[in-house]
């Protein structure tokens, strides 16, 4: 097996036996993007120099014997993460020349374990998208078919384990930016609780939802990651001051008695059949292994897409009102006067959805409408969360689909906004409740194109949503299949 | 006039932090144009607010002083509008929940006691500076300077209570008072910490509608704000005579001309689209820490003006100067703790020693004449080993150079004359010299018996004990 194909604890096995150096793993997979980048466009900045510089660095920690889990890992990152020194561009326009002077918590907590940066992954621009089409750096595609999507936002963390371009990655969910592009290209994706991660240095879309979270190839994996970056963060005041369990040792093998929830509101008309038949069989391997099923009811899932459509867009409106041009990102330098620059860099700054989402985040924020929609939405999103607070008074954690249907294909929904918002009904409404949810690799449609499952925990269960995917995967098969390129 | 006056104040006052409201840069005045900046205070992608608890507790300090609730769970907002000195586009403030509400304070306008609620304080960041400059080459340019950006505000807004100009004077100066006491912000109008908007309206006397109001801004001096204050009654009466309609709008204070001009209408005010800021968790203040707040508060200056006269018994006048400030009441204090006639001190204090401070623009604080040394010199005055008129000479060398009274006495030889023979012998010189005024005062012109004192204390040179010369010489001239 090719080194870039290795799993963070497959790698890091053989880095601390020193069979192979974190330079060859590195060059490894920089041959490897560059390879089959033209077919994937995954990323929109490769990093080489930085990469083998790490490389060394780790090499040189790893032979004075202090080396961590991570150490030496090639990892890529989503380009919402602030990283000093090398272009952040949140897929947007506005911010294509960006070099930020500082590094996000989550980059620092890994750079300290000695991870080797091999690039930053294309996205939807502001991470407003489920297709990663609204990039501004292009569209990505889906490792397993190039004619499809590979989900969003996060859609360049996911393409990049499918296509084995990086051991792991880092992205961002805010209604399910890391679990449905997970889902729809085949790997392990996690949004943690609401204060699990720092956002600091995150580049914000909706602030109380917006989560920092992994995307890797198994949960071994996933479990590493979520471990590296979680913890209070003195600068960010939403993060929460819990300690960090041991996720890698929550990892056992055994799910007997374990309480499932299946939400009758899930299993919707509109679901397609390769989801509905991935999802019984993931009932049928559960039940195998000992847990029981019990049917549970979250009531306002339906209002879970509209509330969120006013929440994020009304915080997106405000969070994206600092790129006016003044003192970074793209100036209209032939405007005249002050307004006139601020309309003409933002005009071309943005693309159509970040606009339209300001637009409607402005609308809901207005004098006269505030009651009607933010305020109401706030309201709505309090009931969600007790519905997933009475759920969680029987059962242990829910299993759903991640999203609907499979990747659709590239340029189905993009102008159909509405039917792209409906792909994220799934994964919206755990980011509403502020809790955590993981995408598990589940099954396959006709086209050949992943399926994934959602087993949503307890806010700060984690734990249980690790041990309960890490039982699912050993039991399964999923998972070792990979993208042909 | 046939209008009631209705006016209602807000004020900004900057704290006085060492660091900014959410991030840990400084906020010094005058540094290099943004060289007190980091991710945070300049809206850098991905940076995020923490709260200085400092802030929280000069606010509480404010609330406290002012008569205020403390909100036990207060919420920050967002207020969004486009502005180049405000790097995130929006301000961190506070709306809906701020964290001291319902407050008062008594003012004294004219003898009348009056009580002027105060509807809210709450925290917020102030935003940069933008400075415009003649270029040679690029015409007319602007540059923006953050060091200011993210510095710690409180807004203190006041109840339409307030009916008159002199009203809203003394109001601002009681609020002034209070804040520069609890040591939360230095006062300096001039250099904006602490400025004022004023909301104006009339109403016909004896009506319960209030009129349509303008605000006017760029107050920065009591004396501005009483002149902007009679202008904007005296245009809006002659509106109203006139039968018209008072606009709302934004009015802009011009010093130079002393008049109110239009800044923006109702039509152009923004919608600051106010929303609970999602960066910062509800702020929640237990009651403990307000009681630990509370034990904290310097005595303010209405309790201490009130005590001084219980106290020391001191004339209300003399009560009221004292207590102005708190650096004044304490050098007060400290003389009284070493020297018991405190209206002796009061004298003193309000007479030398605010004069020489006042000519030399020095802080009390600063004085070289400490209460030590001021008070050692008036217990050389009541042991009689000077005369209250030599202390003028000796506070004026202990001022200059901070040296013991005691030590100035001896080596100007200023010590008082209390012999009766040296006395009576200057006393026998003057009258000697002068047998045709004597000649008149013993015909009954008892006026020259001041002439004979200060010819007498002049031939001293100052030291003669004037009671002993008043005494001995009354009886030579009788004699």
């Amino acid at each position: 097996m090719e080194l870039y194909e290795l799993t963070i604890h497959e790698l890091h096995r053989k880095l601390k036996n020193r069979e192979v150096s974190s330079v060859e793993a590195t060059r490894s997979m920089l041959e490897r993007i560059g390879a089959v980048e033209d077919r994937v466009r995954s990323f929109i900045t490769v990093t080489p120099e930085e990469a083998l510089k790490n490389a060394e660095a780790a090499d040189r920690r790893i032979a004075k014997g202090k080396i961590d889990v991570l150490t030496g890992i090639p990892v890529a990152l989503k380009d919402i993460f602030l990283t000093a020194g090398i272009r952040t561009t949140c897929a947007s326009r506005i911010l294509e020349n960006f070099i930020p002077p500082y590094d996000s918590t989550a980059v620092a907590k890994l750079k300290e374990k000695g991870i080797v940066l091999v690039g930053k992954l294309n996205q939807d621009e502001f991470a407003m998208g489920s297709s990663t089409e609204s990039s501004w750096f292009g569209t990505t595609r889906n490792p397993w078919h190039p004619d499809y999507i590979p989900g969003g936002s996060s859609g360049g963390s996911a393409s990049c384990i499918a296509a084995r371009q990086a051991t792991a990655t880092l992205g961002t969910d805010t209604g399910g930016s890391i679990r449905q592009p997970a889902s729809h290209c085949g790997c392990v994706g996690l949004k943690p609780t609401y204060g699990r991660v720092s956002r600091y240095g995150v580049i914000a879309y909706a602030s109380s939802l917006d989560q920092v979270g992994p995307v890797t190839r198994d949960v071994a994996d996933c479990a590493i990651m979520l471990g590296a970056v979680a913890g209070h963060d003195p600068k960010d005041s939403t993060s929460v001051n819990l300690p960090v369990p041991d996720y890698s040792a929550a990892l056992v093998h055994d799910v007997k008695g374990l309480k499932i929830g299946l939400p009758r509101e899930y299993f919707i008309e509109g679901l397609d059949p390769s989801v509905k038949k991935a999802m019984d069989e993931a009932i049928a391997t559960y039940q195998g292994l000992g847990a029981e099923f019990m049917e549970i009811s979250l009531p306002h899932t339906d209002y879970a897409v509209a509330t969120y459509y006013l929440i994020a867009t009304a915080e997106a409106s405000s969070n994206l009102a600092r790129y006016d041009g003044v003192r970074f990102g793209h100036r209209n330098t032939d405007a005249r006067g002050l307004l006139d620059m601020y309309m003409l860099s933002r005009d071309e700054g943005f693309g159509t959805e970040v606009k339209r989402r300001i637009m409607l985040g402005t609308y809901a924020l207005s004098s006269g409408y505030y009651d009607a929609y933010y305020l109401k939405a706030q309201k709505v999103r309090t009931l969600i969360m007790r519905d997933f607070i009475k759920a969680f008074e029987t059962v242990d954690v829910i299993l759903t689909p991640v999203a609907p249907t499979p990747a659709f294909k590239i340029g189905e929904k993009f102008n159909d906004p509405l039917q792209m918002y409906l792909s994220d009904i799934f994964t919206i409404p755990v980011n509403l409740a502020g809790t955590c949810g993981i995408s598990v690799p589940a099954g396959f449609s006709r086209e050949g194109l992943p399926i994934g499952v959602q087993l949503i925990g307890k806010p700060f269960g984690e734990e249980t949503i690790l041990r309960a995917a890490y039982a699912f995967e050993q039991n399964t098969e999923w998972h070792k299949r990979k993208a042909e390129m | 006039m046939k209008y009631q006056v209705v006016i209602g104040l807000e004020v900004h006052a900057q704290l006085l932090t060492n660091s900014k409201i959410f991030c840990g840069c400084s906020t010094r005045f005058g540094a290099e144009p943004n060289s007190q900046t980091c991710p945070v205070c300049l809206g850098m992608p991905g940076a995020l607010p923490v709260l200085n608890g400092k802030v929280v507790e000069y606010a509480v300090k404010a609330g406290l002083a002012t008569n205020c609730a403390i909100t036990p769970r207060s919420i920050f907002a967002r207020k969004n509008y486009f502005y180049p000195d405000l790097p995130k586009g929006y301000q961190i403030s506070q709306y809906e929940l701020p964290i001291c509400v319902n407050g008062c304070l008594e003012i004294e306008v004219d003898g009348e006691t009056k009580k002027i609620g105060i509807t809210r304080i709450h925290m917020e960041e102030d935003a940069g500076k933008l400075v415009h400059m003649e270029t040679m080459d690029a015409g007319e340019k602007s540059y923006v300077d953050l060091n200011r950006a993210c510095t710690p505000l409180l807004e203190i807004v006041s109840e339409p209570d307030l009916r008159s100009a002199d009203e809203a004077v003394a109001y601002l100066k009681k609020l002034h008072q209070i804040v520069v006491y609890l040591g939360i912000c230095d006062g300096n109008m001039e250099e904006g910490s602490f400025r004022c908007d004023a909301n104006v309206s009339l109403m016909p006397v004896g009506s319960d509608t209030f009129g349509t109001r303008a605000e006017l801004k760029n107050i920065n001096s009591f004396r501005f704000i009483k002149q902007a204050i009679e202008y904007e009654i005296e245009r809006q009466a002659d509106i109203l005579d006139e039968g018209r309609k008072v606009v709302q709008e934004t009015r802009l204070f011009d010093p130079a001309t002393g008049t109110t001009r239009s800044m923006r209408g109702k039509e152009e005010a923004h919608d600051y689209r106010y929303f609970p800021d999602p960066d910062l968790v509800p702020l929640v203040i237990g009651d403990d820490w307000v009681e630990e707040i509370r034990g904290t508060l310097p005595e303010l200056p209405d309790v201490k003006r009130q005590r001084y006269v219980a106290e020391f018994g001191l004339p209300e006048y003399d009560a009221e100067v004292l207590s102005a400030s708190r650096e004044i009441a304490e050098y007060f204090e400290a003389c009284a703790a070493l020297y018991p006639q405190a209206k002796t001190i009061s004298n003193w204090v309000m007479g030398e020693v605010l004069r020489a401070l006042k000519e030399d623009g020095r802080e009390i604080a600063d004085c070289p004449a400490t209460p030590r040394l001021l008070t050692d010199m008036l217990q050389l005055i009541e042991k009689g080993t000077i005369s209250g008129k030599i202390a003028k000479t000796v506070f004026e060398e202990m001022y200059k150079t901070g040296k013991e009274p005691a030590r100035i006495v001896e080596e100007k030889g200023l010590v008082q004359v209390t012999d009766t023979g040296a006395i009576e012998k200057i006393i026998d010189d003057v009258l000697a010299k002068e047998p045709g005024q004597v000649e008149e005062y013993r015909n009954g012109k008892e006026k020259l018996f001041g002439f004979f004192v200060g010819q007498v204390m002049k031939a001293s040179r100052g030291k003669a004990n004037p009671a002993m010369v008043n005494e001995l010489l009354l009886k030579k001239l009788k004699g």
